[in-house]
């Protein structure tokens, strides 16, 4: 075949490519009958112990389906593994918006995976809703209008610690222990901009650790050794275990302040012993399933039975599947709230009009509100207390939106 | 206990002259077709799998970094996930920080990954086959920890967020297509380089060192400068790479450059063929493409199917995909000439 | 001075439990010349078939050698049905197939068990054990007794009885073995079958520390490749030791040295290794391996 023959098959079949390029939907991934929802979860890596919660939403979605899904519209969920893993998060993300074409992008995992998408979503000009991360960077509607984050921050909630140490200690002397990531930095800024310049003297040392080291035994017994009275635990639930008992175990009894993310009672505080988890000071916002207070809820019973039914390989003793129970509760009251007009402009304006949400799994007195200027949804927290056996909510609601 | 080493040399050299000339005109034709449907495919692929192609093309350029070093002469190494790192943040901090062209970070990647190589090289020459293999491992290892504690220069965990770039002149392309051949043109001319490079002189002494180290010192082959710069060389075709993998996913974080990554490296250069330079761009295709496939398959245990995937391909190819064709043709060349 | 014996205490603890799957990796690389980097997802498999058991009502102890024998069938079977296939061919060929098992062992018990962590029992008290001002649990003596036991065992196997003597023939000289009438072959699987046994009780030691979960493993064989390069790979008694070292290094280094602090503690200990492959590349036991020319 000769150069020119080729060439010019060459041009036929780019014009035909062209061609036959579909016409853009004027509303991706939404027909008379089913809305399209992507989103990317680790579900395996090192990060797979949160892939529970992609599988819970499938679940909540299988649920609401079966009792007729949204406005008349069945919710197509399509969920891939990103293994953690930003690059492999970017290649998923992108076949979800351009080769499936999906109406909008829903709680992605993660920080750095959520950071590489960030700048595409908003130019992308696909809702990039209640990202699974407590990171501060999402509540960002100027820059970033079309990304929203769900769960109360992680540096709003280390305000919450620091004012609680410098109003109920006296002299406090803090030490730190964090999870050399992303997520474990975000909670220390949290930390230190809350206790300010002053404040921030108070710190007598802090320790780190990798996601992959086995023990922490080593940082717990340098902390006791540098006096401090005050322990800001920021620790994942495996480690967070090993934290209480090993304190407990070398006779370390300093004013215990743990990270939200690890404040499950058949988890952490009752595998880690109930003397060694007595007094521990943490923060709250949902239910916990495993905390005797809501054995009779109905809500929690309601819960338990969704469990059993949709989700029965699920662990009714993990919080991920709470929280993903109500994020997507979140998510179909947006999209009922949109109506017939399903377009990405229309889910992200009521997105940015949630008023005063009130769900049934969340603490008493906790609603969700967003607005254009307010993209965090949920800004209140309770101070919980360990009494050995069960969480006693103490204090008033903290309001990180009345600041 | 020794592990004898096998190698194509017997079955290849059982081959006739002729067959080996016809099989290097045939594999300069196939290249060729190849080329021409590469530089087709911008105007028929999506946005999307463009871009997945030319992660396919920056992995091929990684792999036969590995290659080189692992296939070529003999030294295995589980660290190249470092070099990709390296050349990666290269051109992440040159770009943020400093606001450098794109294109330029990429020599740069190239150069300094290529003393970091060397470097490593040197002492490495003290070790052998397995503990090589530990001392990479090591290496790899430490990298998203090293990068994490210099969080100024990288951003730490949080990484560091970069654009893409526009086609350049004002060329009627999407930035997606402009990638795709830009790293398609890079990918041209180092294939071009390693073929030069392993074809002369260097190339034989390269792969003697390999086969019999001893004879070839004995020979006069100064084994220390050669396996050093080998080191040198592989490591910076994986850094380029690593900057053009940041240049396309416009995002760095040292999370993401870790022990399993050299893992998958060794696993694209295993499958595609060692000692191959065709073998780069089967293995990159290879783990690209598997790990989508296994997830359609399974939503369950898709790494589980990935896992079989691997045992039977090598129980079907133990050589690789470039080195069953070589045996195959081979075969077949004894039979019809 | 309390703190560093307390530091040095902790790091013997966390060094034992890398020693324990270090000493898996050394024997089956002593007796099959591959390094199997599935160890630490088999050893964690087994470690759930145990759990398995227990939540089914069986009593520790029986579990934990119904456990091992099953680990042992397991490690047999594998190398009959999976390796034998690939046993002559390139030694990355194998390498290869061993990652593969890695992410099917993986994959399979995320599978099967999720991912959610789940407390392992010790057949150790819970009492902390204090000694001057040192503090340390039970189990952690408990583990390293044991771990020190499996050595011992190991030791006289391989050294006083006829079946010992002819796994290590068939891996030094497999040609020489076979006219011997050693049926290589089979010593190589009960190479892999014993490795599979000592992963095993790796694994059982370990969890009750780090909380069973399918990626329990995968930081602990990093480490454990560590000690084993440190102690010399064709030394089982090193790669304990090893171990330990590693452990205990880590932690001093993190303690004292205050611009590493523990941000890198990671690095130091690698460092540490390359530093003395360096020196010795065969590792502080290891006998260096001669070759013919």
């Amino acid at each position: 075949m000769s150069t020119r023959s080729l060439t010019l098959a060459l041009a036929l079949l780019a014009g035909l490519a062209m061609a036959a390029a579909p016409a853009l939907a004027q509303t991706p991934g939404v027909t008379a009958t089913e809305i399209k929802i992507g989103n990317t979860n680790p579900y395996s890596g090192p990060a797979s112990a949160y892939g529970t919660i992609g599988k819970v939403i499938s679940a909540y979605v299988k649920k609401v389906n079966d009792e007729g899904g949204v406005n008349g519209r069945k919710i197509n969920f399509v969920t891939l593994d990103d293994g953690y893993s930003p690059p492999k998060t970017v290649e998923m993300v992108r076949r979800l918006v351009e080769q499936d074409q999906v109406a909008l992008v829903f709680q992605t995992l993660g920080t750095p995976t959520n950071s590489a998408i960030h700048k595409y979503m908003n130019q992308q000009k696909v809702p990039h809703l209640f990202v699974a991360t407590g990171a501060t960077k999402w509540g960002d509607p100027k820059n970033f209008p079309w990304t929203m984050g769900w769960q109360p921050n992680y540096q709003a909630e280390g305000h919450i610690y620091a004012q609680y140490a410098l109003k109920n200690v006296k002299d406090p002397k803090i030490g730190i222990l964090y999870q050399n990531d992303d997520y474990g930095k975000d909670y220390v800024k949290g930390l230190k901009d809350g206790l300010g310049e002053a404040g921030r003297k108070l710190i007598v040392m802090e320790q780190t650790y990798e996601v992959t080291d086995p023990t922490i035994d080593s940082q717990i017994v340098n902390l006791k050794n540098s006096g401090a009275n005050v322990f800001f635990n920021v620790t994942i639930p495996k480690f967070a275990v090993q934290a209480i008992k090993k304190s407990h175990d070398i006779g370390w009894k300093p004013v215990h302040l743990l990270n939200q993310v690890s404040a499950s009672v058949g988890v952490v505080m009752r595998p880690a012993g109930a003397e060694a988890s007595r007094d521990i000071v943490s923060t709250q916002y949902l239910k916990d399933p495993t905390d005797p207070e809501w054995d009779n809820d109905a809500a929690m019973k309601d819960w338990r039975a969704f469990m059993a039914k949709y989700y029965p390989e699920g662990n009714t003793k993990d919080a991920f599947n709470v929280y993903g129970y109500l994020v997507t509760q979140t998510l179909v009251h947006v999209i009922k709230q949109a109506g017939n007009d399903l377009s990405r402009a229309n889910i992200m304006k009521q997105a940015a009009n949630i008023k005063d949400l009130s769900l049934p799994l969340l603490l008493p007195g906790i609603k969700i509100n967003t607005s254009p200027t307010d993209f965090y949804p949920i800004e209140q927290e309770q101070l919980i207390r360990f009494d050995g056996e069960k969480w006693v909510r103490f204090g008033e609601l903290y309001d990180a939106s009345k600041k | 206990m020794t592990r004898p080493q096998t190698t194509d040399a017997p079955a290849l050299a059982a081959s006739s002259p002729a067959a080996r000339a016809a099989f290097g005109f045939w594999r300069i034709v196939g290249f060729v077709v190849l080329f021409a449907v590469a530089l087709a495919l911008p105007f028929l692929l999506s946005n999307f799998r463009l871009f997945q192609f030319t992660l396919v093309f920056v992995y091929a350029i990684a792999l036969l970094g590995l290659n080189i070093l692992t296939g070529y002469n003999g030294q295995i190494s589980l660290g190249h996930a470092a070099f990709y790192a390296v050349g990666a943040y290269t051109t992440a901090i040159m770009i943020d920080k400093w606001d450098v062209h794109y294109a330029l970070t990429i020599p740069v990647a190239g150069v300094l990954c290529l003393v970091a190589g060397f470097l490593f090289g040197i002492p490495a020459l003290r070790l052998e086959g397995l503990y090589l293999a530990l001392a990479t491992f090591a290496l790899s290892l430490a990298v998203p920890q090293i990068l994490k504690y210099f969080e100024h220069w990288t951003g730490g965990s949080q990484g560091i967020v970069l654009s893409k770039p526009a086609p350049p002149l004002g060329l009627p392309l999407t930035p997606d297509q402009w990638l795709y051949v830009f790293s398609l043109a890079i990918l041209v001319i180092l294939f071009v380089l390693a073929t030069n490079l392993l074809a002369g002189r260097t190339g034989r002494a390269i792969v003697a060192i390999r086969d019999n180290p001893i004879a070839a010192q004995a020979m006069g082959i100064h084994t220390a400068l050669y396996k050093s710069l080998v080191f040198g060389v592989s490591a910076a075709y994986t850094g380029v790479a690593g900057a053009l993998s940041a240049i396309t996913i416009a995002f760095v974080a040292p999370d993401a450059f870790n022990v399993f990554l050299s893992i998958t490296f060794l696993v694209g250069i295993v499958v595609g063929g060692l000692a191959s330079i065709s073998g780069a761009i089967f293995g990159a295709f290879f783990i690209q493409f598997v790990p989508n496939w296994a997830q359609d398959i399974s939503k369950a245990a898709p790494w589980a199917i990935y896992g079989i995937f691997l045992i039977v391909f090598m129980y079907v190819m133990p050589r690789g995909i470039a080195g069953t064709i070589r045996l195959a043709w081979a075969r077949l060349g004894r039979r019809l000439l | 001075m309390d703190i560093f014996l307390q530091q040095v205490v902790s790091g013997i603890a966390t060094g034992g439990i890398y020693g324990s799957l270090a000493l898996a990796l050394v024997m089956i690389y002593q007796a099959t010349d591959v390094v199997n980097y599935a160890q630490g997802e088999m050893a964690m498999f087994s470690t759930y078939l145990a759990w398995s058991m227990i939540n089914a009502g069986l009593p520790y102890w029986v579990t934990f050698f119904a456990t091992l024998a099953a680990a042992f069938v397991g490690g047999i079977l594998l190398e009959r049905i999976v390796i034998r296939p690939v046993e002559n061919a390139p030694i990355l060929t194998i390498v290869i197939v061993c990652i593969g098992l890695l992410v099917i062992f993986n994959s399979v018990a995320g599978w099967i068990y999720t991912y959610t962590q789940k407390p392992f029992p010790s057949p150790f008290p819970n009492r902390p054990i204090k000694i001057g001002n040192v503090i340390f649990g039970a189990h952690d003596v408990g583990a390293i007794t044991v771990t020190l036991i499996v050595l011992l065992l190991l030791y006289v196997f391989f050294r006083y009885t006829t079946l010992g003597l002819a796994m290590r023939a068939a891996a030094q000289n497999p040609v020489s073995s076979r006219l011997c009438g050693i049926r290589v072959g089979w010593m190589l699987a009960l190479g892999w079958g014993l490795a599979g046994l000592v992963g095993a009780v790796a694994g059982m030691m370990v969890a009750p520390v780090v909380f069973l979960d399918p990626n329990m493993m995968g930081g602990i064989l990093i480490y454990a490749f560590a000690s084993a390069t440190l102690g010399g790979f064709t030394s089982p008694g090193g790669a304990v030791v090893g171990g330990v070292i590693v452990g205990v290094a880590e932690n001093l280094v993190g303690t004292y040295v205050r611009f590493i602090g523990t941000e890198l503690k990671l690095t130091v200990a690698l460092a540490i290794i390359l530093i003395v492959l360096m020196v010795k590349p065969s590792g502080l036991f290891g006998r260096p391996a001669v070759h013919r020319v």
